[in-house]
């Protein structure tokens, strides 16, 4: 055996390698930098020193706020020194995210989401200038920048610092938290874009030893309102889904506990609790609970008294003054303004939550339901973790245990509860698109994409109802696979899957209650109308709000 | 535009002196339905006039369910569809006959 000692392993390279960044931005930067304080003339040179090639780098960018001034500054290094980057973020919103690169500064990403950057990340993904690594939940990312993917630098984005570097987030808190953390315990440095300098924070959401850098932007970072919908555009046929949902499966399980996604479905649901649920004698015994951002079509329940609770993953643009003067029901700072936390909201709704209900672009026969679409890589956002049973989860409720009865194939099984996960869709889409499908097209996204796996939103084991115009099929009910492909095909409408239902097969289903239709739940067809909206404009939202809500130009028509 | 016309035979017939009803809003991007009784033809009749092509199967599909929920005679139906999906016509046409057959005091337009 070779006796020659090995030399002392050093352990602290990481610590050096911050010193290293730091050195080289105060000697480039000069009297552009006085203290953590950086100009904004010199934000390009500083990522060009604090950033190496190789590096892991996280761009925050939210469902809400955005770092664009680090996004901008990102694509104007010097490609010749900072290159294969390696991006790992929640969201890509900005075309900077891409600019990145196309620009030969970064080549590989993992990330959640890309909704308005689908199309052109499938383009670039097909052309091999982007390696995707995968992608994840937002839960699944944000556990891996603590394991393997932890970034050397974080490009954050708040509303506030002082000039100690303490950052004030302000309501879109969003990822800033598990970013920071995660990257200023493994020695890597955060930078974070401010749209002020303070003496004095309302109060420390980042504290300043966790934090690198501090620009101010000249411009106030871009929020995105994502979660604002118009209740003028709510359909009938909407309102008549959100009737069957709320007698349906709110009334019978009493879910009390949930996370709703985002669209006109579910918005259609928040506005009919004042109204239809408040008839039902539904108050006080469902809906008390959210993991929700702050829905401007919640309003009107929450001023009906129905909801108790709301944690929020981000806030929503225009719903500051009114979330600032309902903090009982918000998580509100002793300065007054929400404090919201995507990872906790995330877990929240993953194990605190009895039901996930949301919309969806496509379900095949197995209940397998997903957004994917032809030439656009748009990932997932919430939903995988919200509409996915928690098989961690150890703590009972009513809901929950009703849902595992169901689920049980017979005694000798141990029991367990299950949580209601809903996929709630018209039959057609736009353009008589139909919602049900043979075959996903995430298989030929996959396969075009070179991707390991289709990307399947929800599967269809965590599936336990599908909510169509024709009717609700609890899944949890089927005993089988052809049971359970005819209990999705008989509500599946006119489309194709539909119309090749066995009928004998869905008449017994329906005998059974495996399916039921709007009469078998009572419902008169006469009431599907829009004067069961508690809100019929966002107008009526202001007035509903007390005036509090102050909605974005682009959704005030009066 | 395309008109397309259904007809069921063998339904119940309806009163003569039922009223015509007519459900949604014209040109609001909401489907129009109009029934009214026809004495004189023991039948039900459904026109449709639609802008989209090529969906012949499906509403011959929607129309067959339709009479085997409502199983009326004696009454025509005219539908203006303004490219409504299916899922709006049922609702509608079964709005339209709830009104027809068991009008109530208030309803909603």
């Amino acid at each position: 055996m070779n006796a020659r000692m090995a030399p002392p392993r050093e352990w602290n390279r990481r610590a050096q390698g911050r010193l290293r960044r730091l050195e080289r931005a105060a000697t480039r930067l000069g009297p552009q930098l006085s203290g953590k304080l950086v100009d904004a003339a010199a934000i390009v040179p500083l990522l060009e020193e604090v950033i190496e090639a190789g590096d892991r780098v996280c761009l925050e960018g939210n469902n809400q706020k955005q770092a664009d001034l680090l996004a901008r500054a990102l694509t104007a290094v010097d490609p010749a020194r900072i290159h294969d980057l390696h991006m790992v973020q929640s969201v890509l919103a900005l075309p900077e995210h891409l600019d990145v690169f196309e620009r030969g500064i970064a080549s590989r990403l993992d990330f959640s989401f890309s909704g308005p950057q689908a199309a052109r990340l499938a383009k670039l993904a097909g052309s091999g200038r982007i390696a995707i690594g995968a992608i994840h939940t937002y839960l699944e990312l944000f556990g891996r920048y603590f394991i393997d993917l932890t970034p050397n630098v974080a490009l954050v984005a708040a509303q506030a610092a002082d000039r100690a570097g303490n950052l004030y987030t302000g309501p879109n808190t969003e990822d800033t938290p598990v970013i920071a953390e995660a990257t200023a315990f493994a020695s890597g440095l955060v930078v974070a874009q401010v749209n002020e300098i303070v003496p004095h924070l309302p109060r420390i959401d980042i504290p300043a030893d966790w934090v690198g850098f501090v620009v101010r932007s000249p411009t106030p970072h871009y929020i995105e309102p994502l979660f604002t919908r118009d209740p003028a555009k709510i359909s009938e046929i909407q309102v008549l889904m959100a009737m069957m949902a709320i007698k349906g499966i709110y009334a019978p399980y009493e879910v009390d506990r949930l996370n709703h996604g985002i669209g006109f479905d579910t918005a259609a649901i928040e506005l009919l609790l004042p109204t239809y649920a408040e008839a039902l004698g539904l108050r006080g015994r469902i809906c008390r609970h959210w993991a929700l951002n702050p829905h401007p079509t919640l309003i009107p329940a929450i001023e009906a008294g129905f909801v108790e609770s709301v944690h929020s993953f981000g806030s929503e643009l225009g719903m500051e003054d009114y979330i600032r003067a309902r903090p009982d029901v918000f998580f509100t700072g002793p300065d007054g303004s929400m404090r919201s936390n995507r990872a906790f909201c995330q877990t929240a709704g993953l194990y605190a939550c009895d039901m996930f209900i949301g919309s969806t672009l496509q379900i095949d026969l197995a209940g397998n339901s997903s957004t994917a679409t032809q030439g656009r890589i748009a990932g997932f956002g919430g939903a995988p973790n919200m509409g996915s049973d928690a098989r961690g989860r150890r703590h009972a409720t009513a809901p929950w245990l009703a849902a595992g009865r169901e689920a049980q194939r017979d005694a000798a099984t141990m029991p367990r509860g299950r949580k209601l996960v809903v996929q709630m869709v018209e039959t057609f889409r736009e353009h008589m698109e139909p919602a049900f499908v043979e075959r996903l097209d995430a298989w030929a996204l996959a396969e075009a994409a070179g991707m390991v796996l289709p990307p399947v939103m929800i599967y269809g084991d965590d599936v336990t109802h599908v909510l169509t115009e024709e009717g609700i099929a609890n899944l949890l009910l089927c005993r089988d696979d052809a049971e359970r492909e005819q209990a999705i095909r008989g509500v599946a409408g006119y489309t194709p899957v539909g119309l090749a239902r066995d009928r004998r097969a869905v008449a017994r289903l329906r005998e059974r209650g495996v399916i039921r239709r709007a009469e078998d739940l009572g419902i008169d067809k006469r009431d599907a109308t829009r004067d069961l909206l508690a809100a019929r404009s966002i107008k009526d939202l202001v007035r509903a709000s007390g005036g509090l809500y102050q909605p974005p130009k682009r959704f005030r028509n009066w | 535009m395309e008109k397309l016309r259904f007809r069921f035979e063998g339904g119940n017939a309806a009163p003569a002196a039922t009223p015509a009803r007519i459900v949604g809003v014209v040109a609001s991007g909401n489907l129009e339905v109009l029934i009214e009784a026809l004495p004189g033809d023991a039948a039900c009749t459904i026109e449709v006039d639609t802008a989209a092509l090529g969906f012949g199967a499906i509403w011959q599909a929607v129309m067959n369910d339709f009479f085997a929920r409502h199983p009326l005679g004696g009454v025509r139906i005219a539908i203006n569809d303004a490219g409504a999906t299916p899922a709006i016509v049922s609702l509608r046409l079964d709005q339209a006959v709830e009104e027809f057959t068991r009008p109530r005091e208030s309803h909603h337009g």
